[in-house]
């Protein structure tokens, strides 16, 4: 399962990360590094791009660079 | 002693700045790219300066941010970092602070919001972080202006002592093995390019070009590093970059476990969660925004600004009459009294009235940008524009040139990456400014009264086409490198300083006032020239033999195509460039007298509509020139804008009048 399927307000633990270059070390650089627990907080009004929870504060990623990051969601309730 | 103040973005480093600074602020760009630098000197230090560095998530070699503030550390031009960390968002903050600790440099740690985390319940062992970390660790709240003097007395003395910090290592494992391997064989290279080694290895392993051209490796180094990162790579079982960024959260996860204790999300955050429910709501969040913007333009160009503004030309028209009385009852030369008055007091001060509206609108601006709301907008946004290759960021200040194209360009300085920038910069100008509405209303008028406002929609929704147009073009060809990555923090709302506030706009006003007085006074001058005499350089009474009729005369060939190869029209146009609505007073001047219908004596409806659409798209008045020089910071970038606006408006002209012609109008 990828971050960009997971459902509005879900938790999910990351798996690997993906992409290339710069995307891809800056997604590194902003926390999302394998074992990180995240929540997926909102979806914007055009249904990208996604609000996320993690490491105690806010960020936002396209749908398109969600797709990059594998995950594993965690089952019941945060 | 110079000092570096470097910070995540949203850490409260540029509120750390003004208050160690005042207001001796000097703004300037790092040489060769458009990223901005600050200097200031310390109001409580003689002699003690800091450098306000862009506000940076890493020092990876991926930005122009991040490069041009590795290199300033890396030049020597500091005596030591002042990293500043948002305590409410620890975790991610230090991940930059260990990386700037590789540099082995004196340095400081200023954990700034402290007060934020007291009041929701949480606390951070000071003193065991310290330990911990090896550098000295100070709690301030910059807002607050707490803790800010036991900052700059620990910051000088660990600079002047020369104290770098106490310990680099927070590697385990085999991230360890392979960067105290790397560290070792490259200890000399990195001596003579004046490197710690430890940094130079982390880099090395990272797999950082920049550090590998700088530090002169030969070919069988290089193979050994390759070979050393495989290694690591192989039985870690992922790659160098997501080892090294693993290797170093997972530090600092163990770091926060020993001394941070939180009580969950801050008030702060909590607040921001309920404001964004509104805010980003799936329905409202745009509507709300258009409203906001909307009530800025209200405020800003018809109410509060448009009255400062008329106060203002007033006082230009009074200063403007008293200096012509003192002129002529001195008896000085009747051509300087016409240079002072008509050249420099008329030039100049069409463009100063501007002022009060753009200072106006920055106030607006400001308190969106540090209230945290203009991520949101970016947020929500972003889905827009991302297919002409920019991001949500860019919507603000594309929006404002409806208003007026100078803060709008000077409003993209808040894009956090310089291709955006200057992408954004070069579109801007393509949303129809309100100076040229005098000019639609003057023609819709005379040529198209039933059909007005279809025209004056058709006219806004052009030059929209022709941004997202040459976005695509621009997409493709010029900003084809990779866009910075759309990854994006959303700060927690906080309620923006007054100081802040007031700096930001004082800051805009000395930038606007030294434009005003630099190239536009030049401007001025020149047109004034070119509009008071004829090339015998005799002083012409009747306007139609002046040097700029005659430039008009010569260059009218080139609109004939466009249907209106009229000296008159050429003259307006070009006398336009000091301020777009002085096309429709121009050519009042011009017409011939006593007709009752003066435009349709230039222009037929179809070359009227031609007309429009090359003052909508066509390159931009002086002020917004100088504006574009400035934050592209070359002369070459700004003249490209020009031909490309110029040639764009003269083919979108051409075809509107050829098609036209050939449908039969």
């Amino acid at each position: 399962m990828t971050l960009n399927e997971l459902p509005v307000g879900a938790s999910a633990t990351i798996k690997a990360v993906g992409g290339e270059g710069a995307l891809r070390r800056r997604l590194l650089d902003m926390g999302l590094t394998p074992k990180t627990r995240v929540m997926l907080r909102k979806v914007a009004p055009m249904g990208d791009p996604i609000e996320l929870w993690l490491r105690g504060y806010e960020l936002t990623i396209r749908r398109e660079d969600a797709k990059k990051i594998e995950i594993v969601e965690e089952r019941g309730c945060p | 002693m110079t000092f570096a103040l470097i910070g995540n973005q949203n850490c409260g480093k540029t509120t750390l700045f003004n208050q160690l600074t005042g207001s001796s602020q000097h703004v300037g760009n790092f040489p060769g790219v458009t990223v901005e630098k600050k200097e200031g000197a310390l109001k409580r230090h003689k002699g003690v300066s800091v450098v306000d560095l862009p506000g940076i998530y890493s020092l990876s070699p991926y930005t122009a941010e991040e490069i041009v503030t590795r290199d300033f550390l890396l030049s020597g031009q500091s005596d030591g970092i002042i990293n500043i960390v948002d305590a409410t968002n620890i975790q991610r903050n230090f991940y930059l602070t260990l990386q700037l600790m590789e540099l082995n440099l004196p340095m400081v740690l200023a954990l700034n919001m402290m007060d934020e985390v007291r009041a929701s319940g949480g606390s951070i062992n000071i003193k065991a972080l310290q330990d911990e970390l090896g550098i000295p660790v100070i709690p301030i709240s910059a807002n607050k202006n707490e803790g800010i003097e036991e900052l700059e007395e620990r910051a000088i003395e660990t600079a002047a002592k020369k104290l770098a910090p106490k310990r680099l290592d927070f590697c385990r494992g085999e991230v360890h093995r392979a960067i105290h391997s790397l560290a070792h064989m490259i200890e000399d290279h990195a001596a003579a390019a004046g490197v710690s080694p430890r940094f130079a290895a982390t880099k090395l392993l990272e797999g950082d070009p920049i550090m590998e051209a700088s530090l002169k490796l030969s070919k069988n180094e290089l193979d050994i590093i390759g070979h050393v990162a495989d290694e690591m790579e192989a039985s870690l079982g992922t790659d160098r970059e997501a080892a090294l960024a693993d290797m170093r959260y997972d530090y600092i996860q163990r770091l926060c476990a020993g001394t941070v204790k939180r009580a969950g999300e801050t008030k702060e955050q909590k607040r921001s969660v309920k404001i964004d429910s509104v805010l980003t709501h799936k329905i409202w969040a745009i509507p709300i925004f258009l409203g906001i913007m909307l009530f800025i333009f209200f405020l800003t160009f018809g109410c509060i600004g448009a009255a400062l503004s008329e106060l203002f030309d007033m006082g230009i028209a009074a200063l403007t009459d008293l200096t012509a009385g003192v002129l002529s009852s001195a008896g000085v030369n009747p051509t300087i009294r016409s240079l002072v008055i008509d050249g420099v007091f008329a030039g100049v001060g069409s463009v100063l009235s501007f002022m009060p509206t753009i200072l106006v609108l920055f106030f607006f601006l400001s308190l969106l940008e540090d209230s945290g709301y203009m991520a949101r907008v970016a947020f929500v946004m972003d889905k827009l524009l991302r297919k002409i290759g920019l991001s949500g960021r860019s919507f603000v200040p594309m929006l404002i040139g409806f208003g007026c194209s100078v803060p709008a360009i000077m409003a993209t300085r808040t894009l956090s990456s310089e291709r955006d920038r200057k992408m954004t910069i070069l579109l801007t100008p393509f949303m129809s400014c309100s100076a040229k509405l005098p000019i639609y209303a003057l023609f819709t008028q005379a040529f198209f009264p039933r059909h007005g406002t279809l025209v004056m929609m058709g006219l806004y929704v052009g030059g929209m086409l022709m941004a997202i147009l040459s976005g695509l073009l621009f997409k493709s060809t010029l900003f084809k490198g990779n866009p910075v990555p759309f990854v994006m923090e959303l700060p927690a709302y906080r309620l923006p300083s007054a100081r802040n506030v007031f700096l930001h706009i004082w800051e805009r006003a000395k930038d606007f006032l030294m434009k005003a007085f630099t190239i536009i006074f030049v401007a001025a001058i020149v047109i004034w020239f070119l509009q008071s005499f004829d090339f015998r350089f005799n002083q012409v009474t009747d306007s139609s033999q002046s040097m700029l009729c005659s430039i008009g005369r010569l260059i009218a060939p080139v609109f004939a195509p466009l249907g209106f190869g009229t000296w008159q029209a050429s003259t307006a146009l070009i006398t336009g460039l000091t301020a777009k609505e002085t096309v429709v007073s121009t050519l009042a001047v011009l017409m011939p007298a006593g007709l009752a219908e003066p435009l349709t004596f230039l222009f037929t409806p179809l070359s009227a509509l031609s007309f429009l659409v090359f003052t909508l798209l066509y390159m931009p008045c002086v002020a917004a020139m100088a504006a574009i020089r400035r934050e592209m910071g070359s002369v070459r970038s700004a003249v490209f804008a020009m031909v490309y606006q110029t040639g764009v408006a003269w083919v979108a002209a051409f075809c509107v009048y050829q098609i036209g012609r050939l449908l039969g109008f």
